[in-house]
């Protein structure tokens, strides 16, 4: 079988079990708050439009977005917890995907129970008047068991969309069938992708018609049909509820891992360092960058790797571009001070924004600096990642250089280089330590006026780890060990097209080119 | 009941007026209906005639006038207790479609909290008297015809024995056939049964051979009303006369036709 194959089999248990808990929860959760709701809508045309509209309103905000909202307020109202009863709660993971799932799922429920009684034969409705029923008989004993067929299609809509949903769930921190999908993207693994869109998918259409045979068996009053998929429903549950108590990682170190390729190497590479230590690691990976450093500073997370100036500008909010080790001293301080968080090291290279082109372009236009560039720079197009030109480094260019572009566009970052390498773009906001300049034959322009800031790649440690001492043991050593080409050729090999590596392969190489024997 | 019961009429309407957004639907209607009477509301549609029937069990609340029953006023009791004394059947039958004959027989009982024996044996009871075969009780209203339907419209009503039934258009779409079958049989019922009827048709010549009495209603108000062959008689309001004339025209043609087939016969 592929490695790639075998890989994803192999994690399969895992995101299956945690994908198919959140969305039975969700889902679960989402029933419990509707149905109330379909019946108030039903019964008060005062409140019928204003639930309507909610439910639709929730339905227009992309999935991710919903889901990325729900991070901050449960982070603000986790901090209030904390002050009135001494207890706060994990803003990350499976709260904040329950959350948005659970309201993405409302509205086919209600939609569909409204019209399914508001539709009902007009006769039926004056007979069950004519007849001496009180609203709530008439509600109990007609509408709903007369709407019930088109209300279990909304569920089975309701079931489908929180499942594929469910896949966004990866960025804010919680396992699920979406971390195939967004590691295979990061990594130009499409094996892993398309296992992820099959599973997702599979998952829908069979919950879909264990579901749908429910619905039938409720419309010929075959109770045995009902019950065999109920049993079938529920023990899929059960067993997806059971899988992470047979798994026992109760004590695991928990690293974290931004959504990139060198992160998933350098998660790989701290797990590797903590189990040959003998302890259990646990990852999460493809965390946003603001969702990685709160869910350290919040314990939620153990250890992972940042950078430099991402912290003194996104975190510190600071707008000067100081000396490195200005930068290292101030941030170290920082983190200390303000979150209790320990820098416990460099890793010995940098993983800094720079400007970088094709390098043939470069060289027919003559450009090899970024002054260079802003001559030029009114006929050029510029692609950035989905931060870049938000970042004080994108203001610091423009300012310092005056640059000015034709167009400005924005890509997940491996397309961002297979846009400059297909002249769809001109210049990137490349990585410096990514081995995608090499392959793709680009060139890192000259920064004269020294404008970017330094991004040395650091360690750093959550306030209840910070005097452990495996976690010392285990990366310390690790200071220094690595320099920007044994990174960027690990990275290349995770990102080729041929002879892939999986990240732990590559983190395994990575120790050895780093003389940590493996 | 109460201390009027004994004189009292089964139904009683004073100065019953309804509108609609503002337009009147039905003004100042007076009608007495005694123990026992049959009543035909008749006219034309839009003329207040179903509006009236549904003031007397609530389903209609009138803007001004009293209804009483056995001399009670109906706003005495909560809508839904006063609707499981009184039989409703009309035009869209409204059998529900997710039970069964028997349950839908049954459904006024259960909500007034019978025995299930009691309910059983009352269901088998109605499906006789209604002139149904037994084993329809297991079958659902999706599987009968259209006067079948009606049947068992008809025993859902009668099922918790009511004194007073009200019927709308109760045969207004079935065929000609099943329609005089049904409501012959219907009369019978009535008999039998000593109920109070009141019925809405817009069909005259129902009227005129099922009821004791008819009502004549144009732009919500009683035009006319007497026994069938006191209408018969010249009418001093010519809409009247148009209306019963109808019937009659019709039956000296049958008649002629008949005779006519009888001398070449």
């Amino acid at each position: 079988m592929d490695e790639r194959i075998a890989a994803a089999w192999r994690v399969l248990p895992d995101y299956l079990s945690q994908h198919v808990v959140l969305s039975a929860a969700s889902l679960a959760l989402g029933l419990l708050i509707s149905l109330p709701l379909t019946i108030g809508a039903i019964r008060s045309e005062r409140l019928r439009w204003p639930v309507l509209a909610f439910a639709s309103l929730v339905q227009t905000i992309p999935g991710l977005a919903l889901l990325a909202l729900f991070y901050p307020l449960l982070l603000a109202l986790s901090a209030v917890s904390l002050r009135t009863f001494g207890q706060g709660f994990s803003a990350l993971g499976f709260l904040p995907s329950l959350l948005a799932l659970t309201l993405y799922s409302m509205l086919p429920i209600i939609r569909n129970g409204v019209t399914g009684v508001l539709n009902l034969d007009p006769a039926v409705i004056e007979a069950a008047r004519g007849v001496g029923m009180t609203d709530r008989e008439r509600l109990w004993r007609i509408e709903l068991p007369l709407a019930t067929p088109m209300l279990m299609a909304g569920v089975r809509t309701s079931a489908v969309w929180v499942i594929g949903a469910a896949t966004l769930s990866t960025p804010v921190g919680q396992t699920s069938l979406g971390n195939y999908i967004f590691s295979g993207l990061q990594i130009e693994n499409w094996v892993s992708v398309l296992f992820g869109c099959v599973a997702a998918a599979g998952l829908a259409l069979v919950t879909d018609q264990l579901l749908g045979v429910i619905e039938r068996g409720a419309a010929r009053r075959d109770r045995r049909s009902i019950a065999a998929a109920l049993t079938l429903l529920f023990a899929g549950i059960a067993a997806a509820a059971a899988t992470p108590l047979l798994q026992q990682r109760s004590s695991a170190y928990v690293i974290g891992a931004k959504s990139f390729t060198e992160q998933y190497i350098l998660a790989a590479l701290l797990a590797e360092r903590i189990e040959r230590e003998g302890a259990s690691a646990a990852r999460r990976a493809g965390l946003g960058s603001a969702v990685a450093f709160r869910a350290l500073a919040n314990d939620e997370i153990d250890v992972y790797v940042d950078y430099s100036g991402t912290v003194w500008a996104n975190f510190m909010g600071r707008t000067h571009t100081p000396a490195r080790e200005v930068v290292l001293r101030e941030v170290r301080e920082w983190l200390q001070q303000t979150h209790g968080v320990l820098l416990l090291g460099t890793l010995g290279f940098e993983n800094a924004y720079a400007l970088a082109m094709r390098r043939s372009q470069a060289e027919k236009l003559g450009v090899r600096s970024i002054a260079d560039l802003a001559a030029r720079g009114s006929e050029l197009r510029i692609g950035g990642d989905f931060e870049f030109f938000a970042r004080p480094e994108w203001r610091a260019l423009q300012e310092g250089y005056g640059l000015r572009f034709a167009e400005r566009r924005q890509y997940q970052s491996t397309f961002m280089y297979k846009a400059v390498a297909g002249g769809e773009v001109d210049v990137i906001s490349a990585f410096s330590s990514d081995g995608r300049i090499a392959a793709h034959d680009l060139i890192v322009l000259d920064d004269p006026l020294q404008v970017i800031l330094p991004y040395d790649a650091i360690i750093l440690v959550s306030p209840r780890r910070v005097n452990d001492p495996l976690l010392r043991r285990a990366l310390g050593p690790l200071e220094g060990a690595i320099n920007v080409d044994i990174m960027r050729e690990a990275s290349l090999s995770v990102d080729r097209d041929a002879e892939k590596r999986t990240p732990a392969q590559a983190a395994s190489w990575l120790a050895q080119r780093a003389g940590l024997g493996s | 009941m109460n201390m009027h019961s004994a004189a009292a009429p089964a139904i009683e309407l004073r100065g019953v007026s309804k509108s609609f957004s503002g337009a009147p639907a039905v003004r100042s209607v007076n009608l007495t209906a005694p123990h026992g009477a049959f009543i035909a509301i008749i006219g034309a549609s839009g003329s207040g005639k179903t509006t009236t029937l549904k003031t007397i069990n609530r389903l209609v609340e009138p803007d001004s006038g009293e209804i009483l029953l056995e001399g009670e006023p109906v706003h005495a009791s909560p809508p839904h207790l006063l609707r499981r004394r009184i039989g409703y059947v009309f035009q869209g039958v409204g059998l529900f479609p997710h039970m069964t004959v028997g349950e839908n027989i049954a459904v006024t009982p259960r909500l007034l909290r019978w025995d299930e024996e009691r309910i059983t044996q009352r269901v088998a009871e109605l499906l006789e008297l209604v002139d149904l075969p037994q084993d329809y009780a297991q079958r659902f209203p999706s599987m009968l015809s259209g006067g079948q339907r009606q049947r068992v419209g008809v025993a859902r009503a009668l099922a918790a024995r009511p004194a007073i039934m009200l019927m709308d258009e109760p045969f207004g779409a079935l065929d000609p056939l099943t329609r005089d079958a049904l409501g012959r049989e219907y009369r019978r019922l009535h008999e039998r049964l000593q109920l109070t009827t009141v019925m809405v048709t817009h069909d005259v010549l129902e009227a005129m051979l099922l009821a004791d009495t008819i009502l004549v209603m144009r732009a919500g108000e009683i035009i006319a009303r007497g026994a069938p062959h006191e209408l018969m008689n010249e009418h001093a309001d010519a809409a009247v006369r148009e209306l019963i004339d109808t019937p009659r025209r019709q039956a000296e043609r049958v008649r002629s036709l008949i005779e006519n087939a009888a001398a070449h016969g």
